[in-house]
């Protein structure tokens, strides 16, 4: 029974990062449908939304606004529209010139943007770690007090319940909204969606735009969670969202759900009954083995070399 | 049109407040637990406002703007000029190169000891960058994982050092070889994935290289890294005032002359020199041979390459293990002369930094991406202030430098014939 409750507790831990990783996956994985990148600088978005939330945060309670829901929402409409600049921004800036180059070109552009971005916070905001509050306490526990204690938060129920509300409202867009269908035509052919008269610039935009406010909920739900970020916690996050995305099939929005989860799991079974240093090893080793063996991840469709 | 220039412009303008002001105009403080925010002083708010005018300006003028430039004397003359004759260029270039290598050799005797040493890190960032290059720039393999040879020359040197009392030209070969041989395990399995996947499969290689280095307490020390590297020898001559191995005598007792600290600095930078040299030199000789130019066929055309008969692993798995192998060989220096190694040398920023060497050097130029090195190590060192910004110019500098001159500042020229445009 108590392996048990262990198991479950460590099962709920991995959910709740994995859902998280999934949401900024589907910022690289939308990404790399459309014009084929690895947007390198979207785990920086993710760090930058993250900050904005707290900047909001900290404002309002200096302003004396203390009821929760308000405050959670105003820090999260902040922080996306913030990341939504920033990606609007960062895509505009560094990958539309260098758009249809050689593929190491954008992606070395990504590369110089995720650092100055990085350096970017870091100047402004000093780089040691900042406490982030956590907004939400309790939750609900099983198994007796003496033995091993199961903890379900409501912090991990609320990320649970954001992020399903997020894939919910995106997989409507992308499948109803006209824009959401112009998105589809651009990935599956991007010559073709421009002479049927598509703004396949506004489109990528767009994308840009969704990924990064994505990657902003993600940002204010795991700055909550681990109470502290600081500039640096984009890189590995971003690295672990890009292994999410690749491990469900890059390309694939279903697949970057099932990717983050997985992973997640993965990762929170390892620091469970291995060692929590460890997990870093373990992710980017599933990372490896998933390209070496089965680069199309769980559910891509597999690419054909265009001659 | 002017409609539009202008909601374009205001747009533009609106984006820029939006993602400055928060993060730039209102710093969080962390006192104890309680984090409180304040307001940037004016002299920032200001600037971030010049910034919104300048972006709007820019945005509503910017077509004209553009045609002005375009216009410009400078850059019309050189798009119609003569590239000089080749032989006659060659020539030029290697007398130029045997004089700075011969002003190398003598100038550390006639500067402050703290000039030869930054010297010895820039000759060290010379040999990971040419190294690189194989990689990057020759081969078109885009590698973020690099530092992790270099990890691994420094470690094998340290570890032996260590365990089995070797010494620094023992350990030289050893290190380089070690690093090589996990480049041709890394590179045998991944070579096969495409450019942007091979870039992230490294960067993670990396990682995982750094987090076992960092955990596997009983071999390296974890984060405390490991101490007490010896300092290479001359012919069994130390040069620290004590002997410290059995049979070895000390350099200055020898030769006669007074103990001085400056003797090890100086004869660490004529080590480097001459490796980093050895290294050029190596590599040089690589780039026109057979195997060079199939990693600049690969490069160009992988499809075309390959119909032609070119192994692809074989030729990508010689440029990978070319480069780790001058990673090892520059790691090893390294951990000589810096006496101590751990983790903390060995993170994602410096394989960036190289990488944005051979970037702004020109990809696949070796006189580019030495004098990049020169460049970006020296350049932070001048402008000590300047220091903490020095990341944040890398990274604006990889970007600008990828939209509007992606060969590099010295782009590579190789003897080739140009068909006359017909007008």
């Amino acid at each position: 029974m108590q392996d048990l409750l262990y198991f479950f507790q460590q099962l709920v831990n991995g959910l709740t990062i994995g859902s998280t990783y999934a949401l900024i996956a589907i910022g690289y994985t939308m990404v790399y449908g459309i014009i084929g990148m690895i947007n390198f600088a979207h785990g920086e978005i993710y760090m930058i939304g993250a900050y904005t939330a707290l900047i909001a945060i900290t404002g309002l309670a200096t302003l004396g606004v203390t009821w929760l829901p308000l405050v959670l929402i105003v820090a999260l409409i902040c922080a996306m529209i913030v990341s939504s600049a920033m990606g609007w921004a960062v895509e505009r800036v560094a990958y539309r010139p260098v758009r249809g180059r050689h593929r190491l070109i954008p992606l070395i552009s990504a590369i110089g943007m995720s650092i100055f971005l990085q350096n970017y916070v870091h100047l402004a905001q000093g780089s040691r770690n900042i406490g982030f509050p956590a907004l939400i306490h309790g939750g609900f526990t099983f198994g007796s007090p003496d033995t091993f204690q199961a903890q379900i938060s409501y912090m991990q129920i609320t990320i649970f319940i954001t992020t399903l509300i997020c894939m919910t409202a995106l997989s409507v867009f992308i499948s109803r909204s006209r824009t959401g269908r112009a998105c589809r035509a651009v990935s599956q052919d991007l010559g073709m969606a421009n002479l049927l008269g598509i703004d396949t610039n506004r489109i990528i935009s767009a994308t840009f735009v969704i990924g990064a406010a994505l990657a902003a909920v993600a940002g204010l739900l795991l700055g909550m969670y681990y109470g502290s970020i600081d500039p640096l916690f984009g890189f590995i996050a971003g690295l672990k969202a890009f292994t999410a995305a690749v491990l469900g099939g890059i390309g694939s929005i279903p697949g970057a759900m099932l990717g983050g989860l997985v992973l997640g799991v993965a990762e929170s079974l390892t620091s469970g009954y291995l060692s929590g240093e460890y997990k870093d090893v373990v992710s980017f080793g599933l990372l490896i083995l998933i390209l070496l063996f089965k680069p199309t991840g769980l559910l891509g469709k597999p690419e054909v070399e265009k001659i | 049109m002017a409609a539009n220039n202008v909601r374009h412009a205001f747009f533009s303008a609106l984006i820029t407040l939006i993602i400055s002001y928060p993060i730039l105009g209102l710093n969080l403080e962390a006192q104890g637990i309680s984090v409180t925010l304040t307001g940037a002083d004016t002299s920032t708010v200001i600037a971030i406002f010049i910034a919104v005018i300048v972006v709007f300006v820019f945005q509503l003028f910017r077509e004209r703007l553009m045609d002005k430039i375009r216009e410009l004397p400078i850059l019309s003359a050189r798009a119609h000029k003569e590239p000089m004759a080749e032989n006659k260029r060659a020539k030029i270039e290697s007398w130029i190169i045997t004089g700075i290598v011969v002003l190398a050799l003598f100038w550390p005797f006639f500067v402050s000891r703290g000039a030869v040493d930054l010297a010895t890190l820039v000759l060290i960032y010379i040999m990971l960058a040419l190294g690189l290059n194989v990689v990057v720039g020759l081969a078109g393999l885009l590698d973020l994982g690099y530092v992790a040879f270099y990890a691994v020359g420094a470690y094998t040197f340290a570890l032996l050092a260590q365990y089995a009392d070797f010494s620094f030209w023992m350990a030289l070969p050893v290190g380089a070889c070690l690093a090589a041989l996990f480049g041709l395990v890394l590179g045998f399995p991944v070579l096969r994935l495409r450019g942007d996947y091979l870039a992230i499969v490294t960067l993670g290689f990396g990682e995982i290289i750094r987090i076992l280095l960092n955990n596997w307490t009983t071999l390296t020390g974890g984060p405390n890294g490991i101490g007490g590297i010896p300092d290479p020898t001359l012919f069994g001559m130390e040069f620290g005032r004590r002997v410290k191995g059995e049979g070895n005598t000390s350099f200055h007792d020898t030769f006669g002359i007074a103990y001085s600290g400056e003797h090890k600095v100086i004869f660490l930078y004529l080590i480097a020199l001459v490796l980093a040299v050895f290294t050029a030199m190596v590599i040089r000789r690589f780039m026109r041979m057979p195997v060079g130019r199939a990693w600049e066929a690969l490069r160009e055309d992988e499809i075309a390459a390959r119909s032609l008969g070119l192994s692809r692993t074989a030729v990508k798995l010689s440029a990978f293990t070319i480069g780790a192998f001058f990673a090892g060989f520059s790691g090893t220096v390294f951990a000589s002369k810096q006496g101590f190694i751990s983790p903390e040398s060995f993170v994602f920023l410096e394989s960036a930094i190289v990488l944005a060497i051979v970037v702004l050097g020109g990809m696949g130029s070796q006189i580019g991406v030495i004098l990049a090195a020169i460049a970006v190590t020296i350049l932070p060192e001048l402008a000590r202030e300047f220091s903490e910004y020095r990341m944040l110019i890398f990274g604006a500098a990889m970007v600008l430098m990828m939209v509007w001159r992606p060969q590099g500042l010295m782009p590579m020229r190789r003897i080739h014939i140009e068909l006359n445009r017909q007008e």
